[in-house]
């Protein structure tokens, strides 16, 4: 093994047996890694032993590993999601606390190399392992339950992609302890990604993890996609759609429409790396400007993917907190295909510095600003529909409106960095990540903590303990705040991004409230994971026994929270938009006869199964164990092929059990689920 | 939420007093210009976002649920006249920003040359910019001036007032050369020459260094840029030109290995070709140039036998005998020999993109 | 609250009626749409392809490596496969399990007839040097075919299972679905593979 003296240990012998896995991979001569590693064992011991000693590793295989059920497949994204954002966010706080010792005058207490790595997983984990698990988690859980379905297309290869998402999760938190990640930034650009500027397994890591949970992202498109099209109650024509689910649609359509673009050209870049194609290598005839293009036309839908779900969060939180009918339900759903059709077309503005020309730039920075038109078209009609309303401050809606002050400012240094010469002074500046921080904290994570407590008593039958709830908001609003706004005065004063080391004292102040704004955002988090224990430990006094627990509009609030595996017992008729709202008006009283039995899937154990082989197969290719690889890649394809030789996948709930399980339901009900009584 | 704005408005103001805001602030023509569209657009844009949040404000406390007096419209959820208001404010406003953004797009294309060098004085045509080659190498810059014959690493200079010509491109990694005071960045490549034009108007000494995040030297990767007087500049070329250092091959390659936070060098003298090189790719040893390997591409390739020996295609671009290579590479040619060479001929030494002949016609017909 | 009383809020139904067509019609779609997200891998390295290949790095270009009869050959026989596949999915609607099975027998050979010929094809480039790390052409070159190759292996291997399937449980519902999702892979892959043809190797030995 030799050192490069960059930072990198490479590895120029690969063993038959370990590839180029050796002692030196453990990074524990880090005190921060070691630390970190003693945590996460002993944390991981608690876990292992508490599963262990309450007797619940059957009980987590058979109900929650194997499922197919999309609303528990759902709550695991949330989980999934939730435990990588305190890892993307621990990154961010040793971000922050590394910058403000540097800018006062010290060194800090991270070597540059160790600091790549952290921004490049931070960017890494934070878009792909927790705002895509949230809003998938959120498409998962709600959209079928909105359209009145009992389950998705395809509830196996839900499962399945799931898992990939998990794979890829669990490939990037090996890097922390094997190895180590990427230390290219979050999007890798070549040359620097490539072998011979990144000779470590970071980027191999971060190649592997990604493709495999890419996979996973794009089955989930198709299959929520189809659930869509196909699965949607009778009576529910497309106008009739809730927001949230048109704006589900969309981002699956723009998942299936970039995901596997990202795929492909991460594919290239394995190729540059692993056999030494010359796709993005300038001196054999690449192109490393054709990389920047393909991973921006991924790119840019990304953001798109990601806050669409998120405005439709918002579409039906304020008209159920605000007691109204959401002004502008068509104009909405026209803004939301427009910004899907316009964000396919913008994607040059990431990279206006290098060096097209005016017209070419001109035109992406136009593009960019007319998907303001739609997007500020949607705020309008959000506030209209506050507009002559009775608003509930219960947190969904605090959530809602601190998106909306917050979400224009963002919207507009947005606007302003479309501006071809105006980005030629702000691009890679620290102007633009508090341009970025301000869309997706302002616009995703804020709507991901509206949709969260809005859901929650859905999902388990009893609400969320306010008190810490606004702990968490106000400590997240006060906190970003904090944390961005001095980034603005940063990037204006020529601060570049991803610096470690800074030579002018002057910057100090605005770092040091930086690192404040992020403490508070820590307090937010500890008070979220505070509020979800505290409202389990008083689930019973929080206890929602309507299943309406917000007075909504919406059909999943027509069943019992949380539901039964079915959903509904009977397929609900729908006659107009906010459709429960409508039945409650008419009077609507469940049935409380004539079931029948439901065909539901099985639940499998192949989906973990196959993700578990390719996480395998991603390792061994990280650490080029080839015989492992070869193994394990044969394992996933046999595996799947004997999955198909399963011809057992469904089962009917007898309809007696349908029967029994209505009338508890109906019985604990009380509000407008309840049945009339017995006459 | 009204408060916590309220004070952070005076925290940020208070702590912006004290701060220079280079961007906003800049000395150089071209960033003074680029900090004035973004005054502009801000303002634009302003016209609409201030009343967006203050009736987000004013609505979340006017119409909250313990306020009876509120008009209460439960099924109230459509109004042309508003949607009309909802669609065609920000279509206005976008409009004439997307105006602004052509007409400055077009007008501060870093490829072209400036068209004034301050707001009072425009560019006079018959001055000739001054060039500077830049080349970013890990993790340091080289500036070759060609028009004086020396080169530095990590420190320029330039004539206060007069257009300078910077020709970018990269040894290593993508980098993105940036001067804050004096214009807006644009990526500097390897294998490809990108270009950006400005001008200096006050004398001084300005930070310029690499926006775009290049690896592990990224920290360091600084130099000074002096805006100098004309007798200034002057003794400053004589300082570089009394070093005993030469930027040659053995140098160069020297440079080329990686190091970090550099001195400031100075080289007397520079090889004729050695940008040339550079941006094709073949300054190190036995590298065939990229501008060679891209006429035997547009000629229909080096066939199989180029596999092997690429080097016998060496200097093809600027070969004293043309039709003599030709008839190495392509004998099938022979008969529009005349035609293909006149394409060929001497590439311009400032076309934007040296990278592509595109001028050449299809040969392999 | 008043309402209208007429108004029925939930389906009663028949368990066993539109539930299994549903999922039919449902499974079709998913298959198109992840046609279409495959089609995109497809459109990016044809993208790729046609920004770097005439790149040749001074090496060889298309006229000097294609041997266009043996291509005209493979293409021929690709192009045959889809229509014996056509004939697989008539006897299967007409309901002859055995004249499926023969027509789908004859279409894996064809397939196999164009994967050995392509894999001749490759083994002669790698032994001239005209391996995929020698030029940006090469490398946009090998991918492209390489990742229809590879489609068309995961073709062949299919049919193989379903071919397995098909003798265990015969012309059931989900081995006809299953049929039918094979046949709109082949087809797709056939059309695929003509714009490879036009456009790598017809385009690169006759412009």
């Amino acid at each position: 093994m030799a050192t490069s003296g960059y930072g990198y240990r490479v590895v120029t012998e690969v063993d038959p047996l370990l590839g180029k896995l050796t002692l030196g991979a453990f990074p524990f001569y880090d005190p921060i890694i070691l630390t970190t590693f003693i945590v996460t064992v002993i944390l991981g011991l608690g876990i292992f032993g508490a599963v262990t000693y309450f007797r619940l590793w059957g009980y987590l295989w058979r109900e929650w590993v194997t499922t197919v059920d999309h609303k528990k497949i759902g709550i695991m994204y949330m989980i999934l999601g939730l435990v990588m954002l305190v890892r993307g966010f621990a990154d961010a706080v040793l971000m922050r606390l590394h910058q403000a010792m540097a800018a006062s005058g010290g060194e800090g207490y991270l070597d540059p190399h160790h600091y790549d790595q952290i921004f490049t997983a931070h960017g890494t984990i934070m878009i792909f392992f927790v705002a895509m698990p949230f809003v998938t988690g959120f498409m998962n859980y709600v959209m079928p339950l909105q359209i009145g379905a009992r389950d998705v297309a395809f509830p196996f290869l839900n499962n399945l992609s799931f898992w990939l998402t998990t794979s890829g999760a669990v490939l990037v938190m090996i890097s922390l302890f094997v190895g180590e990640f990427a230390a290219t930034g979050w999007l890798a650009y070549p040359p620097l990604s490539n072998g011979q500027y990144s000779p470590g397994v970071g980027v191999d890591y971060y190649l592997w993890s990604l493709n495999i949970a890419g996979i996973g992202t794009t089955l989930s498109g198709i299959n929520l996609i189809v659930t869509l099209v196909k699965m949607r109650a009778p009576g529910m024509t497309w106008m009739r759609l809730p927001v949230f689910c048109w704006t589900a649609l969309c981002s699956n359509v723009l998942i299936v429409a970039t995901f596997p673009v990202l795929s492909a050209t991460y594919a290239l870049l394995t190729a540059d790396r692993y056999l030494g194609t010359q796709f993005f290598n300038a001196e054999l005839g690449g192109n490393p400007m054709m990389y920047v293009n393909l991973i921006w036309i991924w790119g840019h839908p990304e953001v798109y993917i990601l806050i669409l779900p998120i405005f439709g969060i918002y579409s039906e939180v304020v008209p159920t907190f605000t007691g109204k009918r959401l002004f502008g339900y068509t104009s909405m759903v026209y803004a939301t295909c427009v910004i899907m059709i316009l964000s396919y077309i913008v994607w040059l503005h990431h990279f206006f510095t290098m060096g097209a020309g005016a017209n070419v730039n001109s035109f992406f920075g136009i593009t960019t600003m007319i998907i303001s038109i739609p997007t500020g078209a949607k705020i309008f009609n959000w506030l209209f529909t506050m507009y002559k309303g009775r608003i509930r401050y219960e947190e969904p809606m605090m959530w809602t409106v601190a998106f909306m002050l917050t979400f224009a400012v963002g919207g507009m240094t947005g606007v302003l960095l479309a501006v071809p010469p105006a980005d030629y002074v702000l691009h890679n500046s620290l102007f633009l990540v508090a341009h970025f921080h301000n869309a997706i904290i302002g616009g995703v994570v804020f709507g991901i903590f509206a949709g969260f407590v809005y859901w929650w008593p859905k999902a388990f039958g009893f609400r969320l303990e306010p008190f810490w709830g606004k702990v968490a908001f106000w400590g997240w609003v006060i906190g970003f705040w904090l944390a961005f706004m001095p980034l603005y005065v940063l990037g204006l004063m020529g601060v570049t991004r991803r610096l470690s080391q800074f030579e002018d004292t002057a910057y100090s102040i605005y770092f040091i409230v930086a690192l404040i704004g992020a403490l508070f955002v820590a307090v937010g988090i500890v008070a979220f994971l505070i509020q979800i224990a505290v409202s389990i430990i008083n689930r019973e006094k929080l206890r929602d026994t309507t299943g309406d627990i917000w007075n909504a509009r919406t059909l999943e609030w027509s069943t019992s929270s949380p539901p039964p595996a079915y959903n509904f017992a009977f397929t609900p008729r729908v006659y107009e938009l906010d459709a429960w709202h409508h039945m409650k008006a008419n009077g609507y009283k469940p049935p409380q006869d004539g079931f029948a039995p439901i065909h539901m899937p099985r639940y499998t154990s192949s989906g973990v199964i196959i993700a578990g082989i390719l996480t395998v197969f991603g390792f061994a290719m990280v650490w080029n164990i080839w015989w492992l690889a070869a193994s394990s890649f044969l394992a996933s394809i046999l595996y799947s092929i004997g999955h198909t030789f399963n011809y057992n996948r469904d089962y009917y709930i007898p309809v007696e059990q349908v029967r029994q399980t209505e009338l508890a339901r109906l019985g604990s009900a009380r509000g407008p689920m309840a049945a009339e009584p017995a006459e | 939420m009204k408060k916590t704005h309220l004070l952070l408005v005076m925290v940020t103001c208070s702590m912006l007093a004290g701060c220079n805001l280079v961007v906003m602030k800049p000395s150089g023509d071209i960033a003074l210009q680029q900090a004035e569209l973004i005054i502009y657009s801000t303002i634009l844009m302003l016209i609409i976002i201030l009343p967006v949040m203050a009736l987000t404000v004013f609505f979340a406390w006017r119409y909250r649920e313990s306020n009876e007096k509120a008009t209460y419209a439960p099924d109230w959820d459509h109004s042309i006249s508003l949607e009309i208001v909802v669609w065609s404010v920000p279509l206005a406003i976008i409009i004439c920003l997307a105006g602004l953004t052509w007409v400055a797009t077009h007008r501060l294309n870093p490829y072209d040359p400036v068209r004034r060098i301050s707001a009072e004085q425009p560019a006079d045509p018959t001055v000739a910019p001054l060039i500077v080659q830049v080349v970013a190498m890990d993790w340091k810059w080289v500036f070759i001036y060609p028009e004086q014959g020396i080169a530095t690493v990590n420190e320029a200079a330039a004539i206060v007032d007069r257009p300078i010509e910077f020709q970018l491109t990269s040894d290593t990694v993508m980098n993105s050369f940036y001067v804050p005071a004096l214009a807006g960045q644009i990526y500097a490549m390897a294998g490809m020459q990108t270009e950006l034009n400005a001008v200096i108007n006050e004398p001084g000494v300005y930070e310029g260094f690499s926006a775009n995040y290049n690896g592990f030297g990224f920290n360091h990767m600084r130099f000074d840029f002096h805006g100098l007087d004309e007798t200034g500049f002057d003794a400053w070329v004589d300082k570089v030109r009394s070093s005993a250092d030469t930027l040659d091959t053995a140098t160069y390659q020297r440079l080329q290995q990686p190091s970090i936070d550099d001195d400031t060098r100075y080289f007397s003298e520079v090889g004729d070709d050695m940008w040339d090189r550079i941006v094709n790719m073949c300054a190190g040893p036995s590298a065939l140039c990229r501008d060679d390997m891209m006429m035997v591409d547009a000629l229909g390739g080096g066939g199989i036998a180029g596999l092997f020996n690429r080097e016998v295609f060496r200097g093809l671009c600027s070969s004293d005998d043309p039709r003599g290579m030709l008839a190495i590479i392509r004998p099938e040619l022979e008969f529009r020999a005349e035609e293909i060479i006149a394409a060929m001929g001497p590439v311009e030494p400032d076309a934007p993109q040296r990278q592509s002949p595109l001028s050449l016609p299809q040969t392999a017909n | 609250m008043h309402g209208n009383p007429t108004l029925v809020f939930y389906e009663q139904e028949d368990p066993h009626h539109g539930e299994d067509h549903d999922h039919e019609t449902g499974t079709m779609l998913g298959f198109w749409l992840y046609l279409m997200s495959d089609c995109l891998i497809f459109a990016v390295l044809f993208a790729v392809y046609a920004v770097i290949g005439q790149n040749y790095a001074a090496g060889p270009a298309p006229k000097d490596l294609f041997e266009i009869e043996l291509i005209l050959v493979a293409t021929f026989a690709l192009l045959f496969s889809s229509i014996t596949y056509g004939f697989a999915v008539i006897q299967m609607e007409a309901g002859s399990t055995r004249g499926t099975v023969l027509w789908l027998v004859v279409t894996g050979l064809f397939g196999l007839a164009f994967l050995g010929l392509e894999i001749k094809e490759f083994s002669h480039l790698w032994h001239l040097g005209a391996t995929p790390m020698a030029s940006g052409f090469l490398s946009a070159f090998w991918t492209l075919v390489g990742t229809h190759g590879l489609h068309v292996t995961a073709g062949c291997i299919w049919l193989v299972v379903l071919l397995v399937q098909i003798r265990l449980h015969g012309l059931i519902p989900e081995n006809r679905r299953r049929v039918m999702c094979l046949s709109l892979f082949w087809h797709f892959l056939d059309l695929i593979w003509i714009g490879v043809f036009s456009l790598v190797y017809l385009a690169g030995v006759l412009l």
